[in-house]
């Protein structure tokens, strides 16, 4: 068959990965939501806070467990679809995928289970002990994930060996340019995200007339958290832009759909990129803008796409729109968590039914902001597979393209029940709210199964 | 010293793949006995029996799996899409029968379509098992380090052979593991069942242990030749040895010899396999010194892997021993 199996294993990678790093995203951000709500318990005695890291810590398994079905799927994926990438760089990524994956591990074999199944088992300040593990714990994975992510970005530590990657220096391929800039802005990320989680369904609560004072709590500590996280992200957000333009210039011309290099560039507000032509159609356009972003100067110049051929230009409509949402969504979320506190300091916050009714909506817009912003950074590499040393196109397997269709397919069949029961299971339990229930079931030990603590209570 | 570390892997590795075979090797056994229990009640209790396991269990199975990426990248590089349909069928096999787990007690009328997809992904997970071992002993066609075979170069009457063996195996297990958890009617099912089961996996063993020296004239030059077979004679003879102990004992209706006679059967294969085959990683082309991670690799991950090791198998067994004892009708973890 003559399917081309390039855009095929890059379609079932993306439609894999996308639907992974919801659940990540929400696991970091929600565990150490849930470490705080503990240590607060822990201080104030407030029974509240208990209950609302019980509910809480329900919905954390069940994404948690999620996260870690579609995980493993990637894990064999890199091998099925991406064989001569595991050949090339596999002695480099290899590791640090290992690691991330024994830290996940170490996870659920200790602190996971103390963090799911002993709240009446262990001493109180033992079991915020183990959120607080399991919160670094997912950081920790986090870390290990993004160090492989950011190499294939930005290399440097290693040496080409008859072809092949090898490492010389771990320090600098885990530290590699783009790593600090990529694990503060994908953390701050997943807590900013989960932030509006929080928000949502205290809003939704609040609206109901239901569970008032555990969501007068989310409310403020989403508001709170996210009016101040989200202008900080901002901030790192540009740090990571000027990051990404002093090493892949290319992704971030792409980004503001900068053709010709040799003048400033305009922060582009809409345009429809026409990638054939070179140019921007329906233009609205701020003149000098991007330059004064990038670099600080009105007249500042920074590469075009036309300064590579366009065999080795990124899809630029894609991150350009991609790049929009992202940023599009980072700025509402900035002026609505102001405008909350706002209302907060007003002390209006609990009865601005107009604000809240659509606020308990946006729970989603976190998620959507990093699936768009992982799709600007992961195409805004190509066509590099790892930048500038090993293209896509390289390491795909040899496998025929109605192969990878046929196993696309199924993963999508699959995916569309599995997750589509999840996120159905999810919203029955928020729906259900926290309430802590009679202990009837036999619970004994620490059983290794983060869904069935959902299922208590 | 450097010489030794791809064989440290290897063990590291080997290690996993039979922790993992043994241990979700029953879980799938429940599943695939599962559509003949007769009733709705003596699923559940099946079910039940192996529900604060197979998560951890399926653990060995990632280990197994990013521990050949990370040793041997380049036998990564050319077993996955050797076995391109087989792994994936496996692994959404593995999603569905995991999922079914939980959503089977959530769902009301749906609660059939979840047996369905219990079953189903462990026969599924379980058959695609056995066809990836058998393609191990059939040998992988390589070019240089890629794979060089077709898409369905698994697809031959020995790895579907294979295939079978494993899902006979696997029944074993899971009936040998409820004959020891269970009391009532689904113990004595299980005892009927594993009768079964025996004569289907003591049949599959014959017939390997036949078919794969004639049809691959190295493994019989491994096993046929002096002074090898001086070696290896006891192989088969602990094996009948093990079979008639695991006969007599699930006749005798014991309730844990059966089980960890099945799981010496499983050990005994797995050498046999290992014999044929050792120090080959991708039969009958690449060993583990060819298909290694460069040391630096190696010793960087093997730090971790050696910190995390004592850690799982210690939780491993401590899971094992605060859910120990029999699970009576109606009882559960839910």
């Amino acid at each position: 068959m003559d399917i081309d199996p390039l855009l095929l294993a890059r379609i079932q990678f993306a439609f894999t990965i996308t639907f992974h790093i919801i659940f990540p995203t929400f696991t970091i951000g929600l565990s150490a939501y849930i470490a705080t709500l503990e240590v607060m318990w822990l201080y104030t005695g407030k029974e509240h806070l208990h209950r609302l890291a019980r509910f809480w810590t329900k919905i954390f398994a069940v994404s948690f467990a999620m996260g870690v079905v579609s995980g493993i799927v990637l894990s064999y994926q890199f091998g099925t679809n991406w064989s001569r990438f595991s050949e090339f760089a596999g002695n480099v990524v290899g590791p640090l995928m290992g690691y991330e994956v024994l830290t996940a591990f170490f996870l659920e074999a200790t602190f996971l289970g103390i963090m799911l199944f002993g709240w009446d088992r262990v001493p109180k300040p033992l079991h915020v002990f183990a959120c607080i593990a399991v919160a670094v714990g997912t950081l920790s994975s986090a870390f290990w994930i993004l160090a492989a992510n950011s190499w294939m970005h930005t290399p440097q530590g290693h040496a080409i060996q008859n072809g092949i990657a090898v490492p010389v220096d771990w320090l600098a391929i885990i530290f590699n340019p783009s790593f600090p800039y990529r694990l503060a802005h994908m953390t701050t990320a997943a807590y900013l995200t989960t932030s509006f989680v929080v928000l949502a369904v205290g809003a939704r609560y609040l609206i109901a007339g239901k569970f008032t004072e555990e969501a007068k709590t989310m409310l403020r500590m989403g508001v709170g958290f996210a009016a101040i996280v989200a202008p900080l992200q901002l901030f790192i957000g540009d740090q990571h832009g000027l990051n990404t333009l002093k090493h892949q210039p290319i992704k971030v011309a792409a980004m503001e759909a900068h053709w010709d290099g040799s003048k400033p560039g305009a922060l582009v507000l809409f345009a429809w990129p026409d990638e054939k032509n070179e140019k921007n159609l329906f233009e609205i356009a701020i003149p000098y803008g991007a330059s004064l972003v990038l670099t600080h100067s009105a007249t500042g110049l920074f590469p075009g796409l036309k300064s590579v051929p366009p065999s080795d230009r990124p899809p630029v409509k894609n991150i350009f729109f991609s790049f929009r949402i992202m940023v599009g969504i980072g700025l509402f979320m900035i002026a609505s968590s102001i405008f909350g506190a706002f209302l907060w300091w007003r002390r209006k916050l609990f009865d601005t039914r107009w604000y809240l009714w659509p606020m308990q909506y946006t729970w989603s817009f976190g998620f959507i902001a990093v699936i768009a912003g992982w799709m600007v950074t992961e195409q805004g590499r190509q066509p590099w597979l790892v930048q500038g040393i090993f293209r896509t196109a390289e390491g795909i397997s040899p496998v025929a393209g109605g192969m990878v269709l046929s196993t696309l397919l199924l993963y999508v069949a699959v995916y569309a029940i599995v997750f589509s029961m999840g996120i159905y299971y999810i919203n029955r339990l928020i729906a259900k709210g926290p309430i802590v229930g009679e202990d009837g079931a036999i619970k004994k030990g620490v059983p290794n199964r983060p869904m069935s603590a959902a299922s208590e209570g | 010293m450097e010489s030794y570390l791809p064989l440290i892997w290897a063990l590291v590795i080997g290690f996993a793949v039979a922790m993992y075979v043994v241990l979700d090797g029953f879980d799938l056994g429940i599943g695939i006995l599962f559509p003949f229990a007769k009733q709705e009640a003596e699923r559940d209790q099946m079910m039940n029996t192996v529900a604060p396991f197979w998560d951890g269990n399926e653990t060995w199975l990632v280990l197994g799996g990013v521990g050949l990426l990370v040793a041997f990248p380049v036998a990564y590089a050319i077993l996955m899409p050797a076995f391109y349909l087989p792994v994936t069928l496996m692994l959404l096999g593995l999603v569905l029968r995991g999922v079914s787990f939980e959503f089977r007690w959530i769902a009301k009328t749906s609660k059939y379509l979840w047996n369905i997809a219990f079953a189903g992904g462990s026969m599924v997970a379980g058959f695609m098992q056995g066809i990836i071992v058998g393609g191990m002993v059939s040998g992988v066609k390589v070019q240089g380090t890629q794979y060089a075979g077709g898409s369905f170069d698994w697809f031959t009457p020995f790895n579907l052979m294979c295939g079978f063996a494993m899902i006979a195996g696997y029944t074993l297990l899971g009936a040998t593991w409820l004959m020891m958890k269970t009391e009532g009617e689904v113990a004595k099912h299980a005892r009927k069942q594993a009768m079964i089961a025996l004569y289907a996996v003591l049949f599959f063993m014959a017939v390997v242990s036949l078919w794969t020296p004639l049809e691959h004239a190295r493994i019989a030059e491994r096993w046929f030749t002096l002074p090898n077979f001086l070696f290896f004679w006891p192989v088969p003879l602990v094996t009948a040895v093990l079979s008639f102990l695991c006969w007599h004992w699930i006749r005798k209706g014991n309730d844990t010899m059966p089980f960890l006679c099945a799981i010496a059967l499983f050990f005994m294969g797995y050498s046999g396999l290992v014999i044929s085959n050792f120090p080959y990683l991708v039969p009958p082309t690449l060993d583990v010194w060819q298909t290694a991670a460069v040391p630096a690799s190696q010793i960087f991950s093997l730090m971790g892997m050696l910190f995390m090791f004592p850690i799982l198998v210690g939780y491993t067994i401590l899971n094992y021993w605060v859910f120990r004892g029999k699970l009576k009708e109606g009882e559960g973890y839910h």
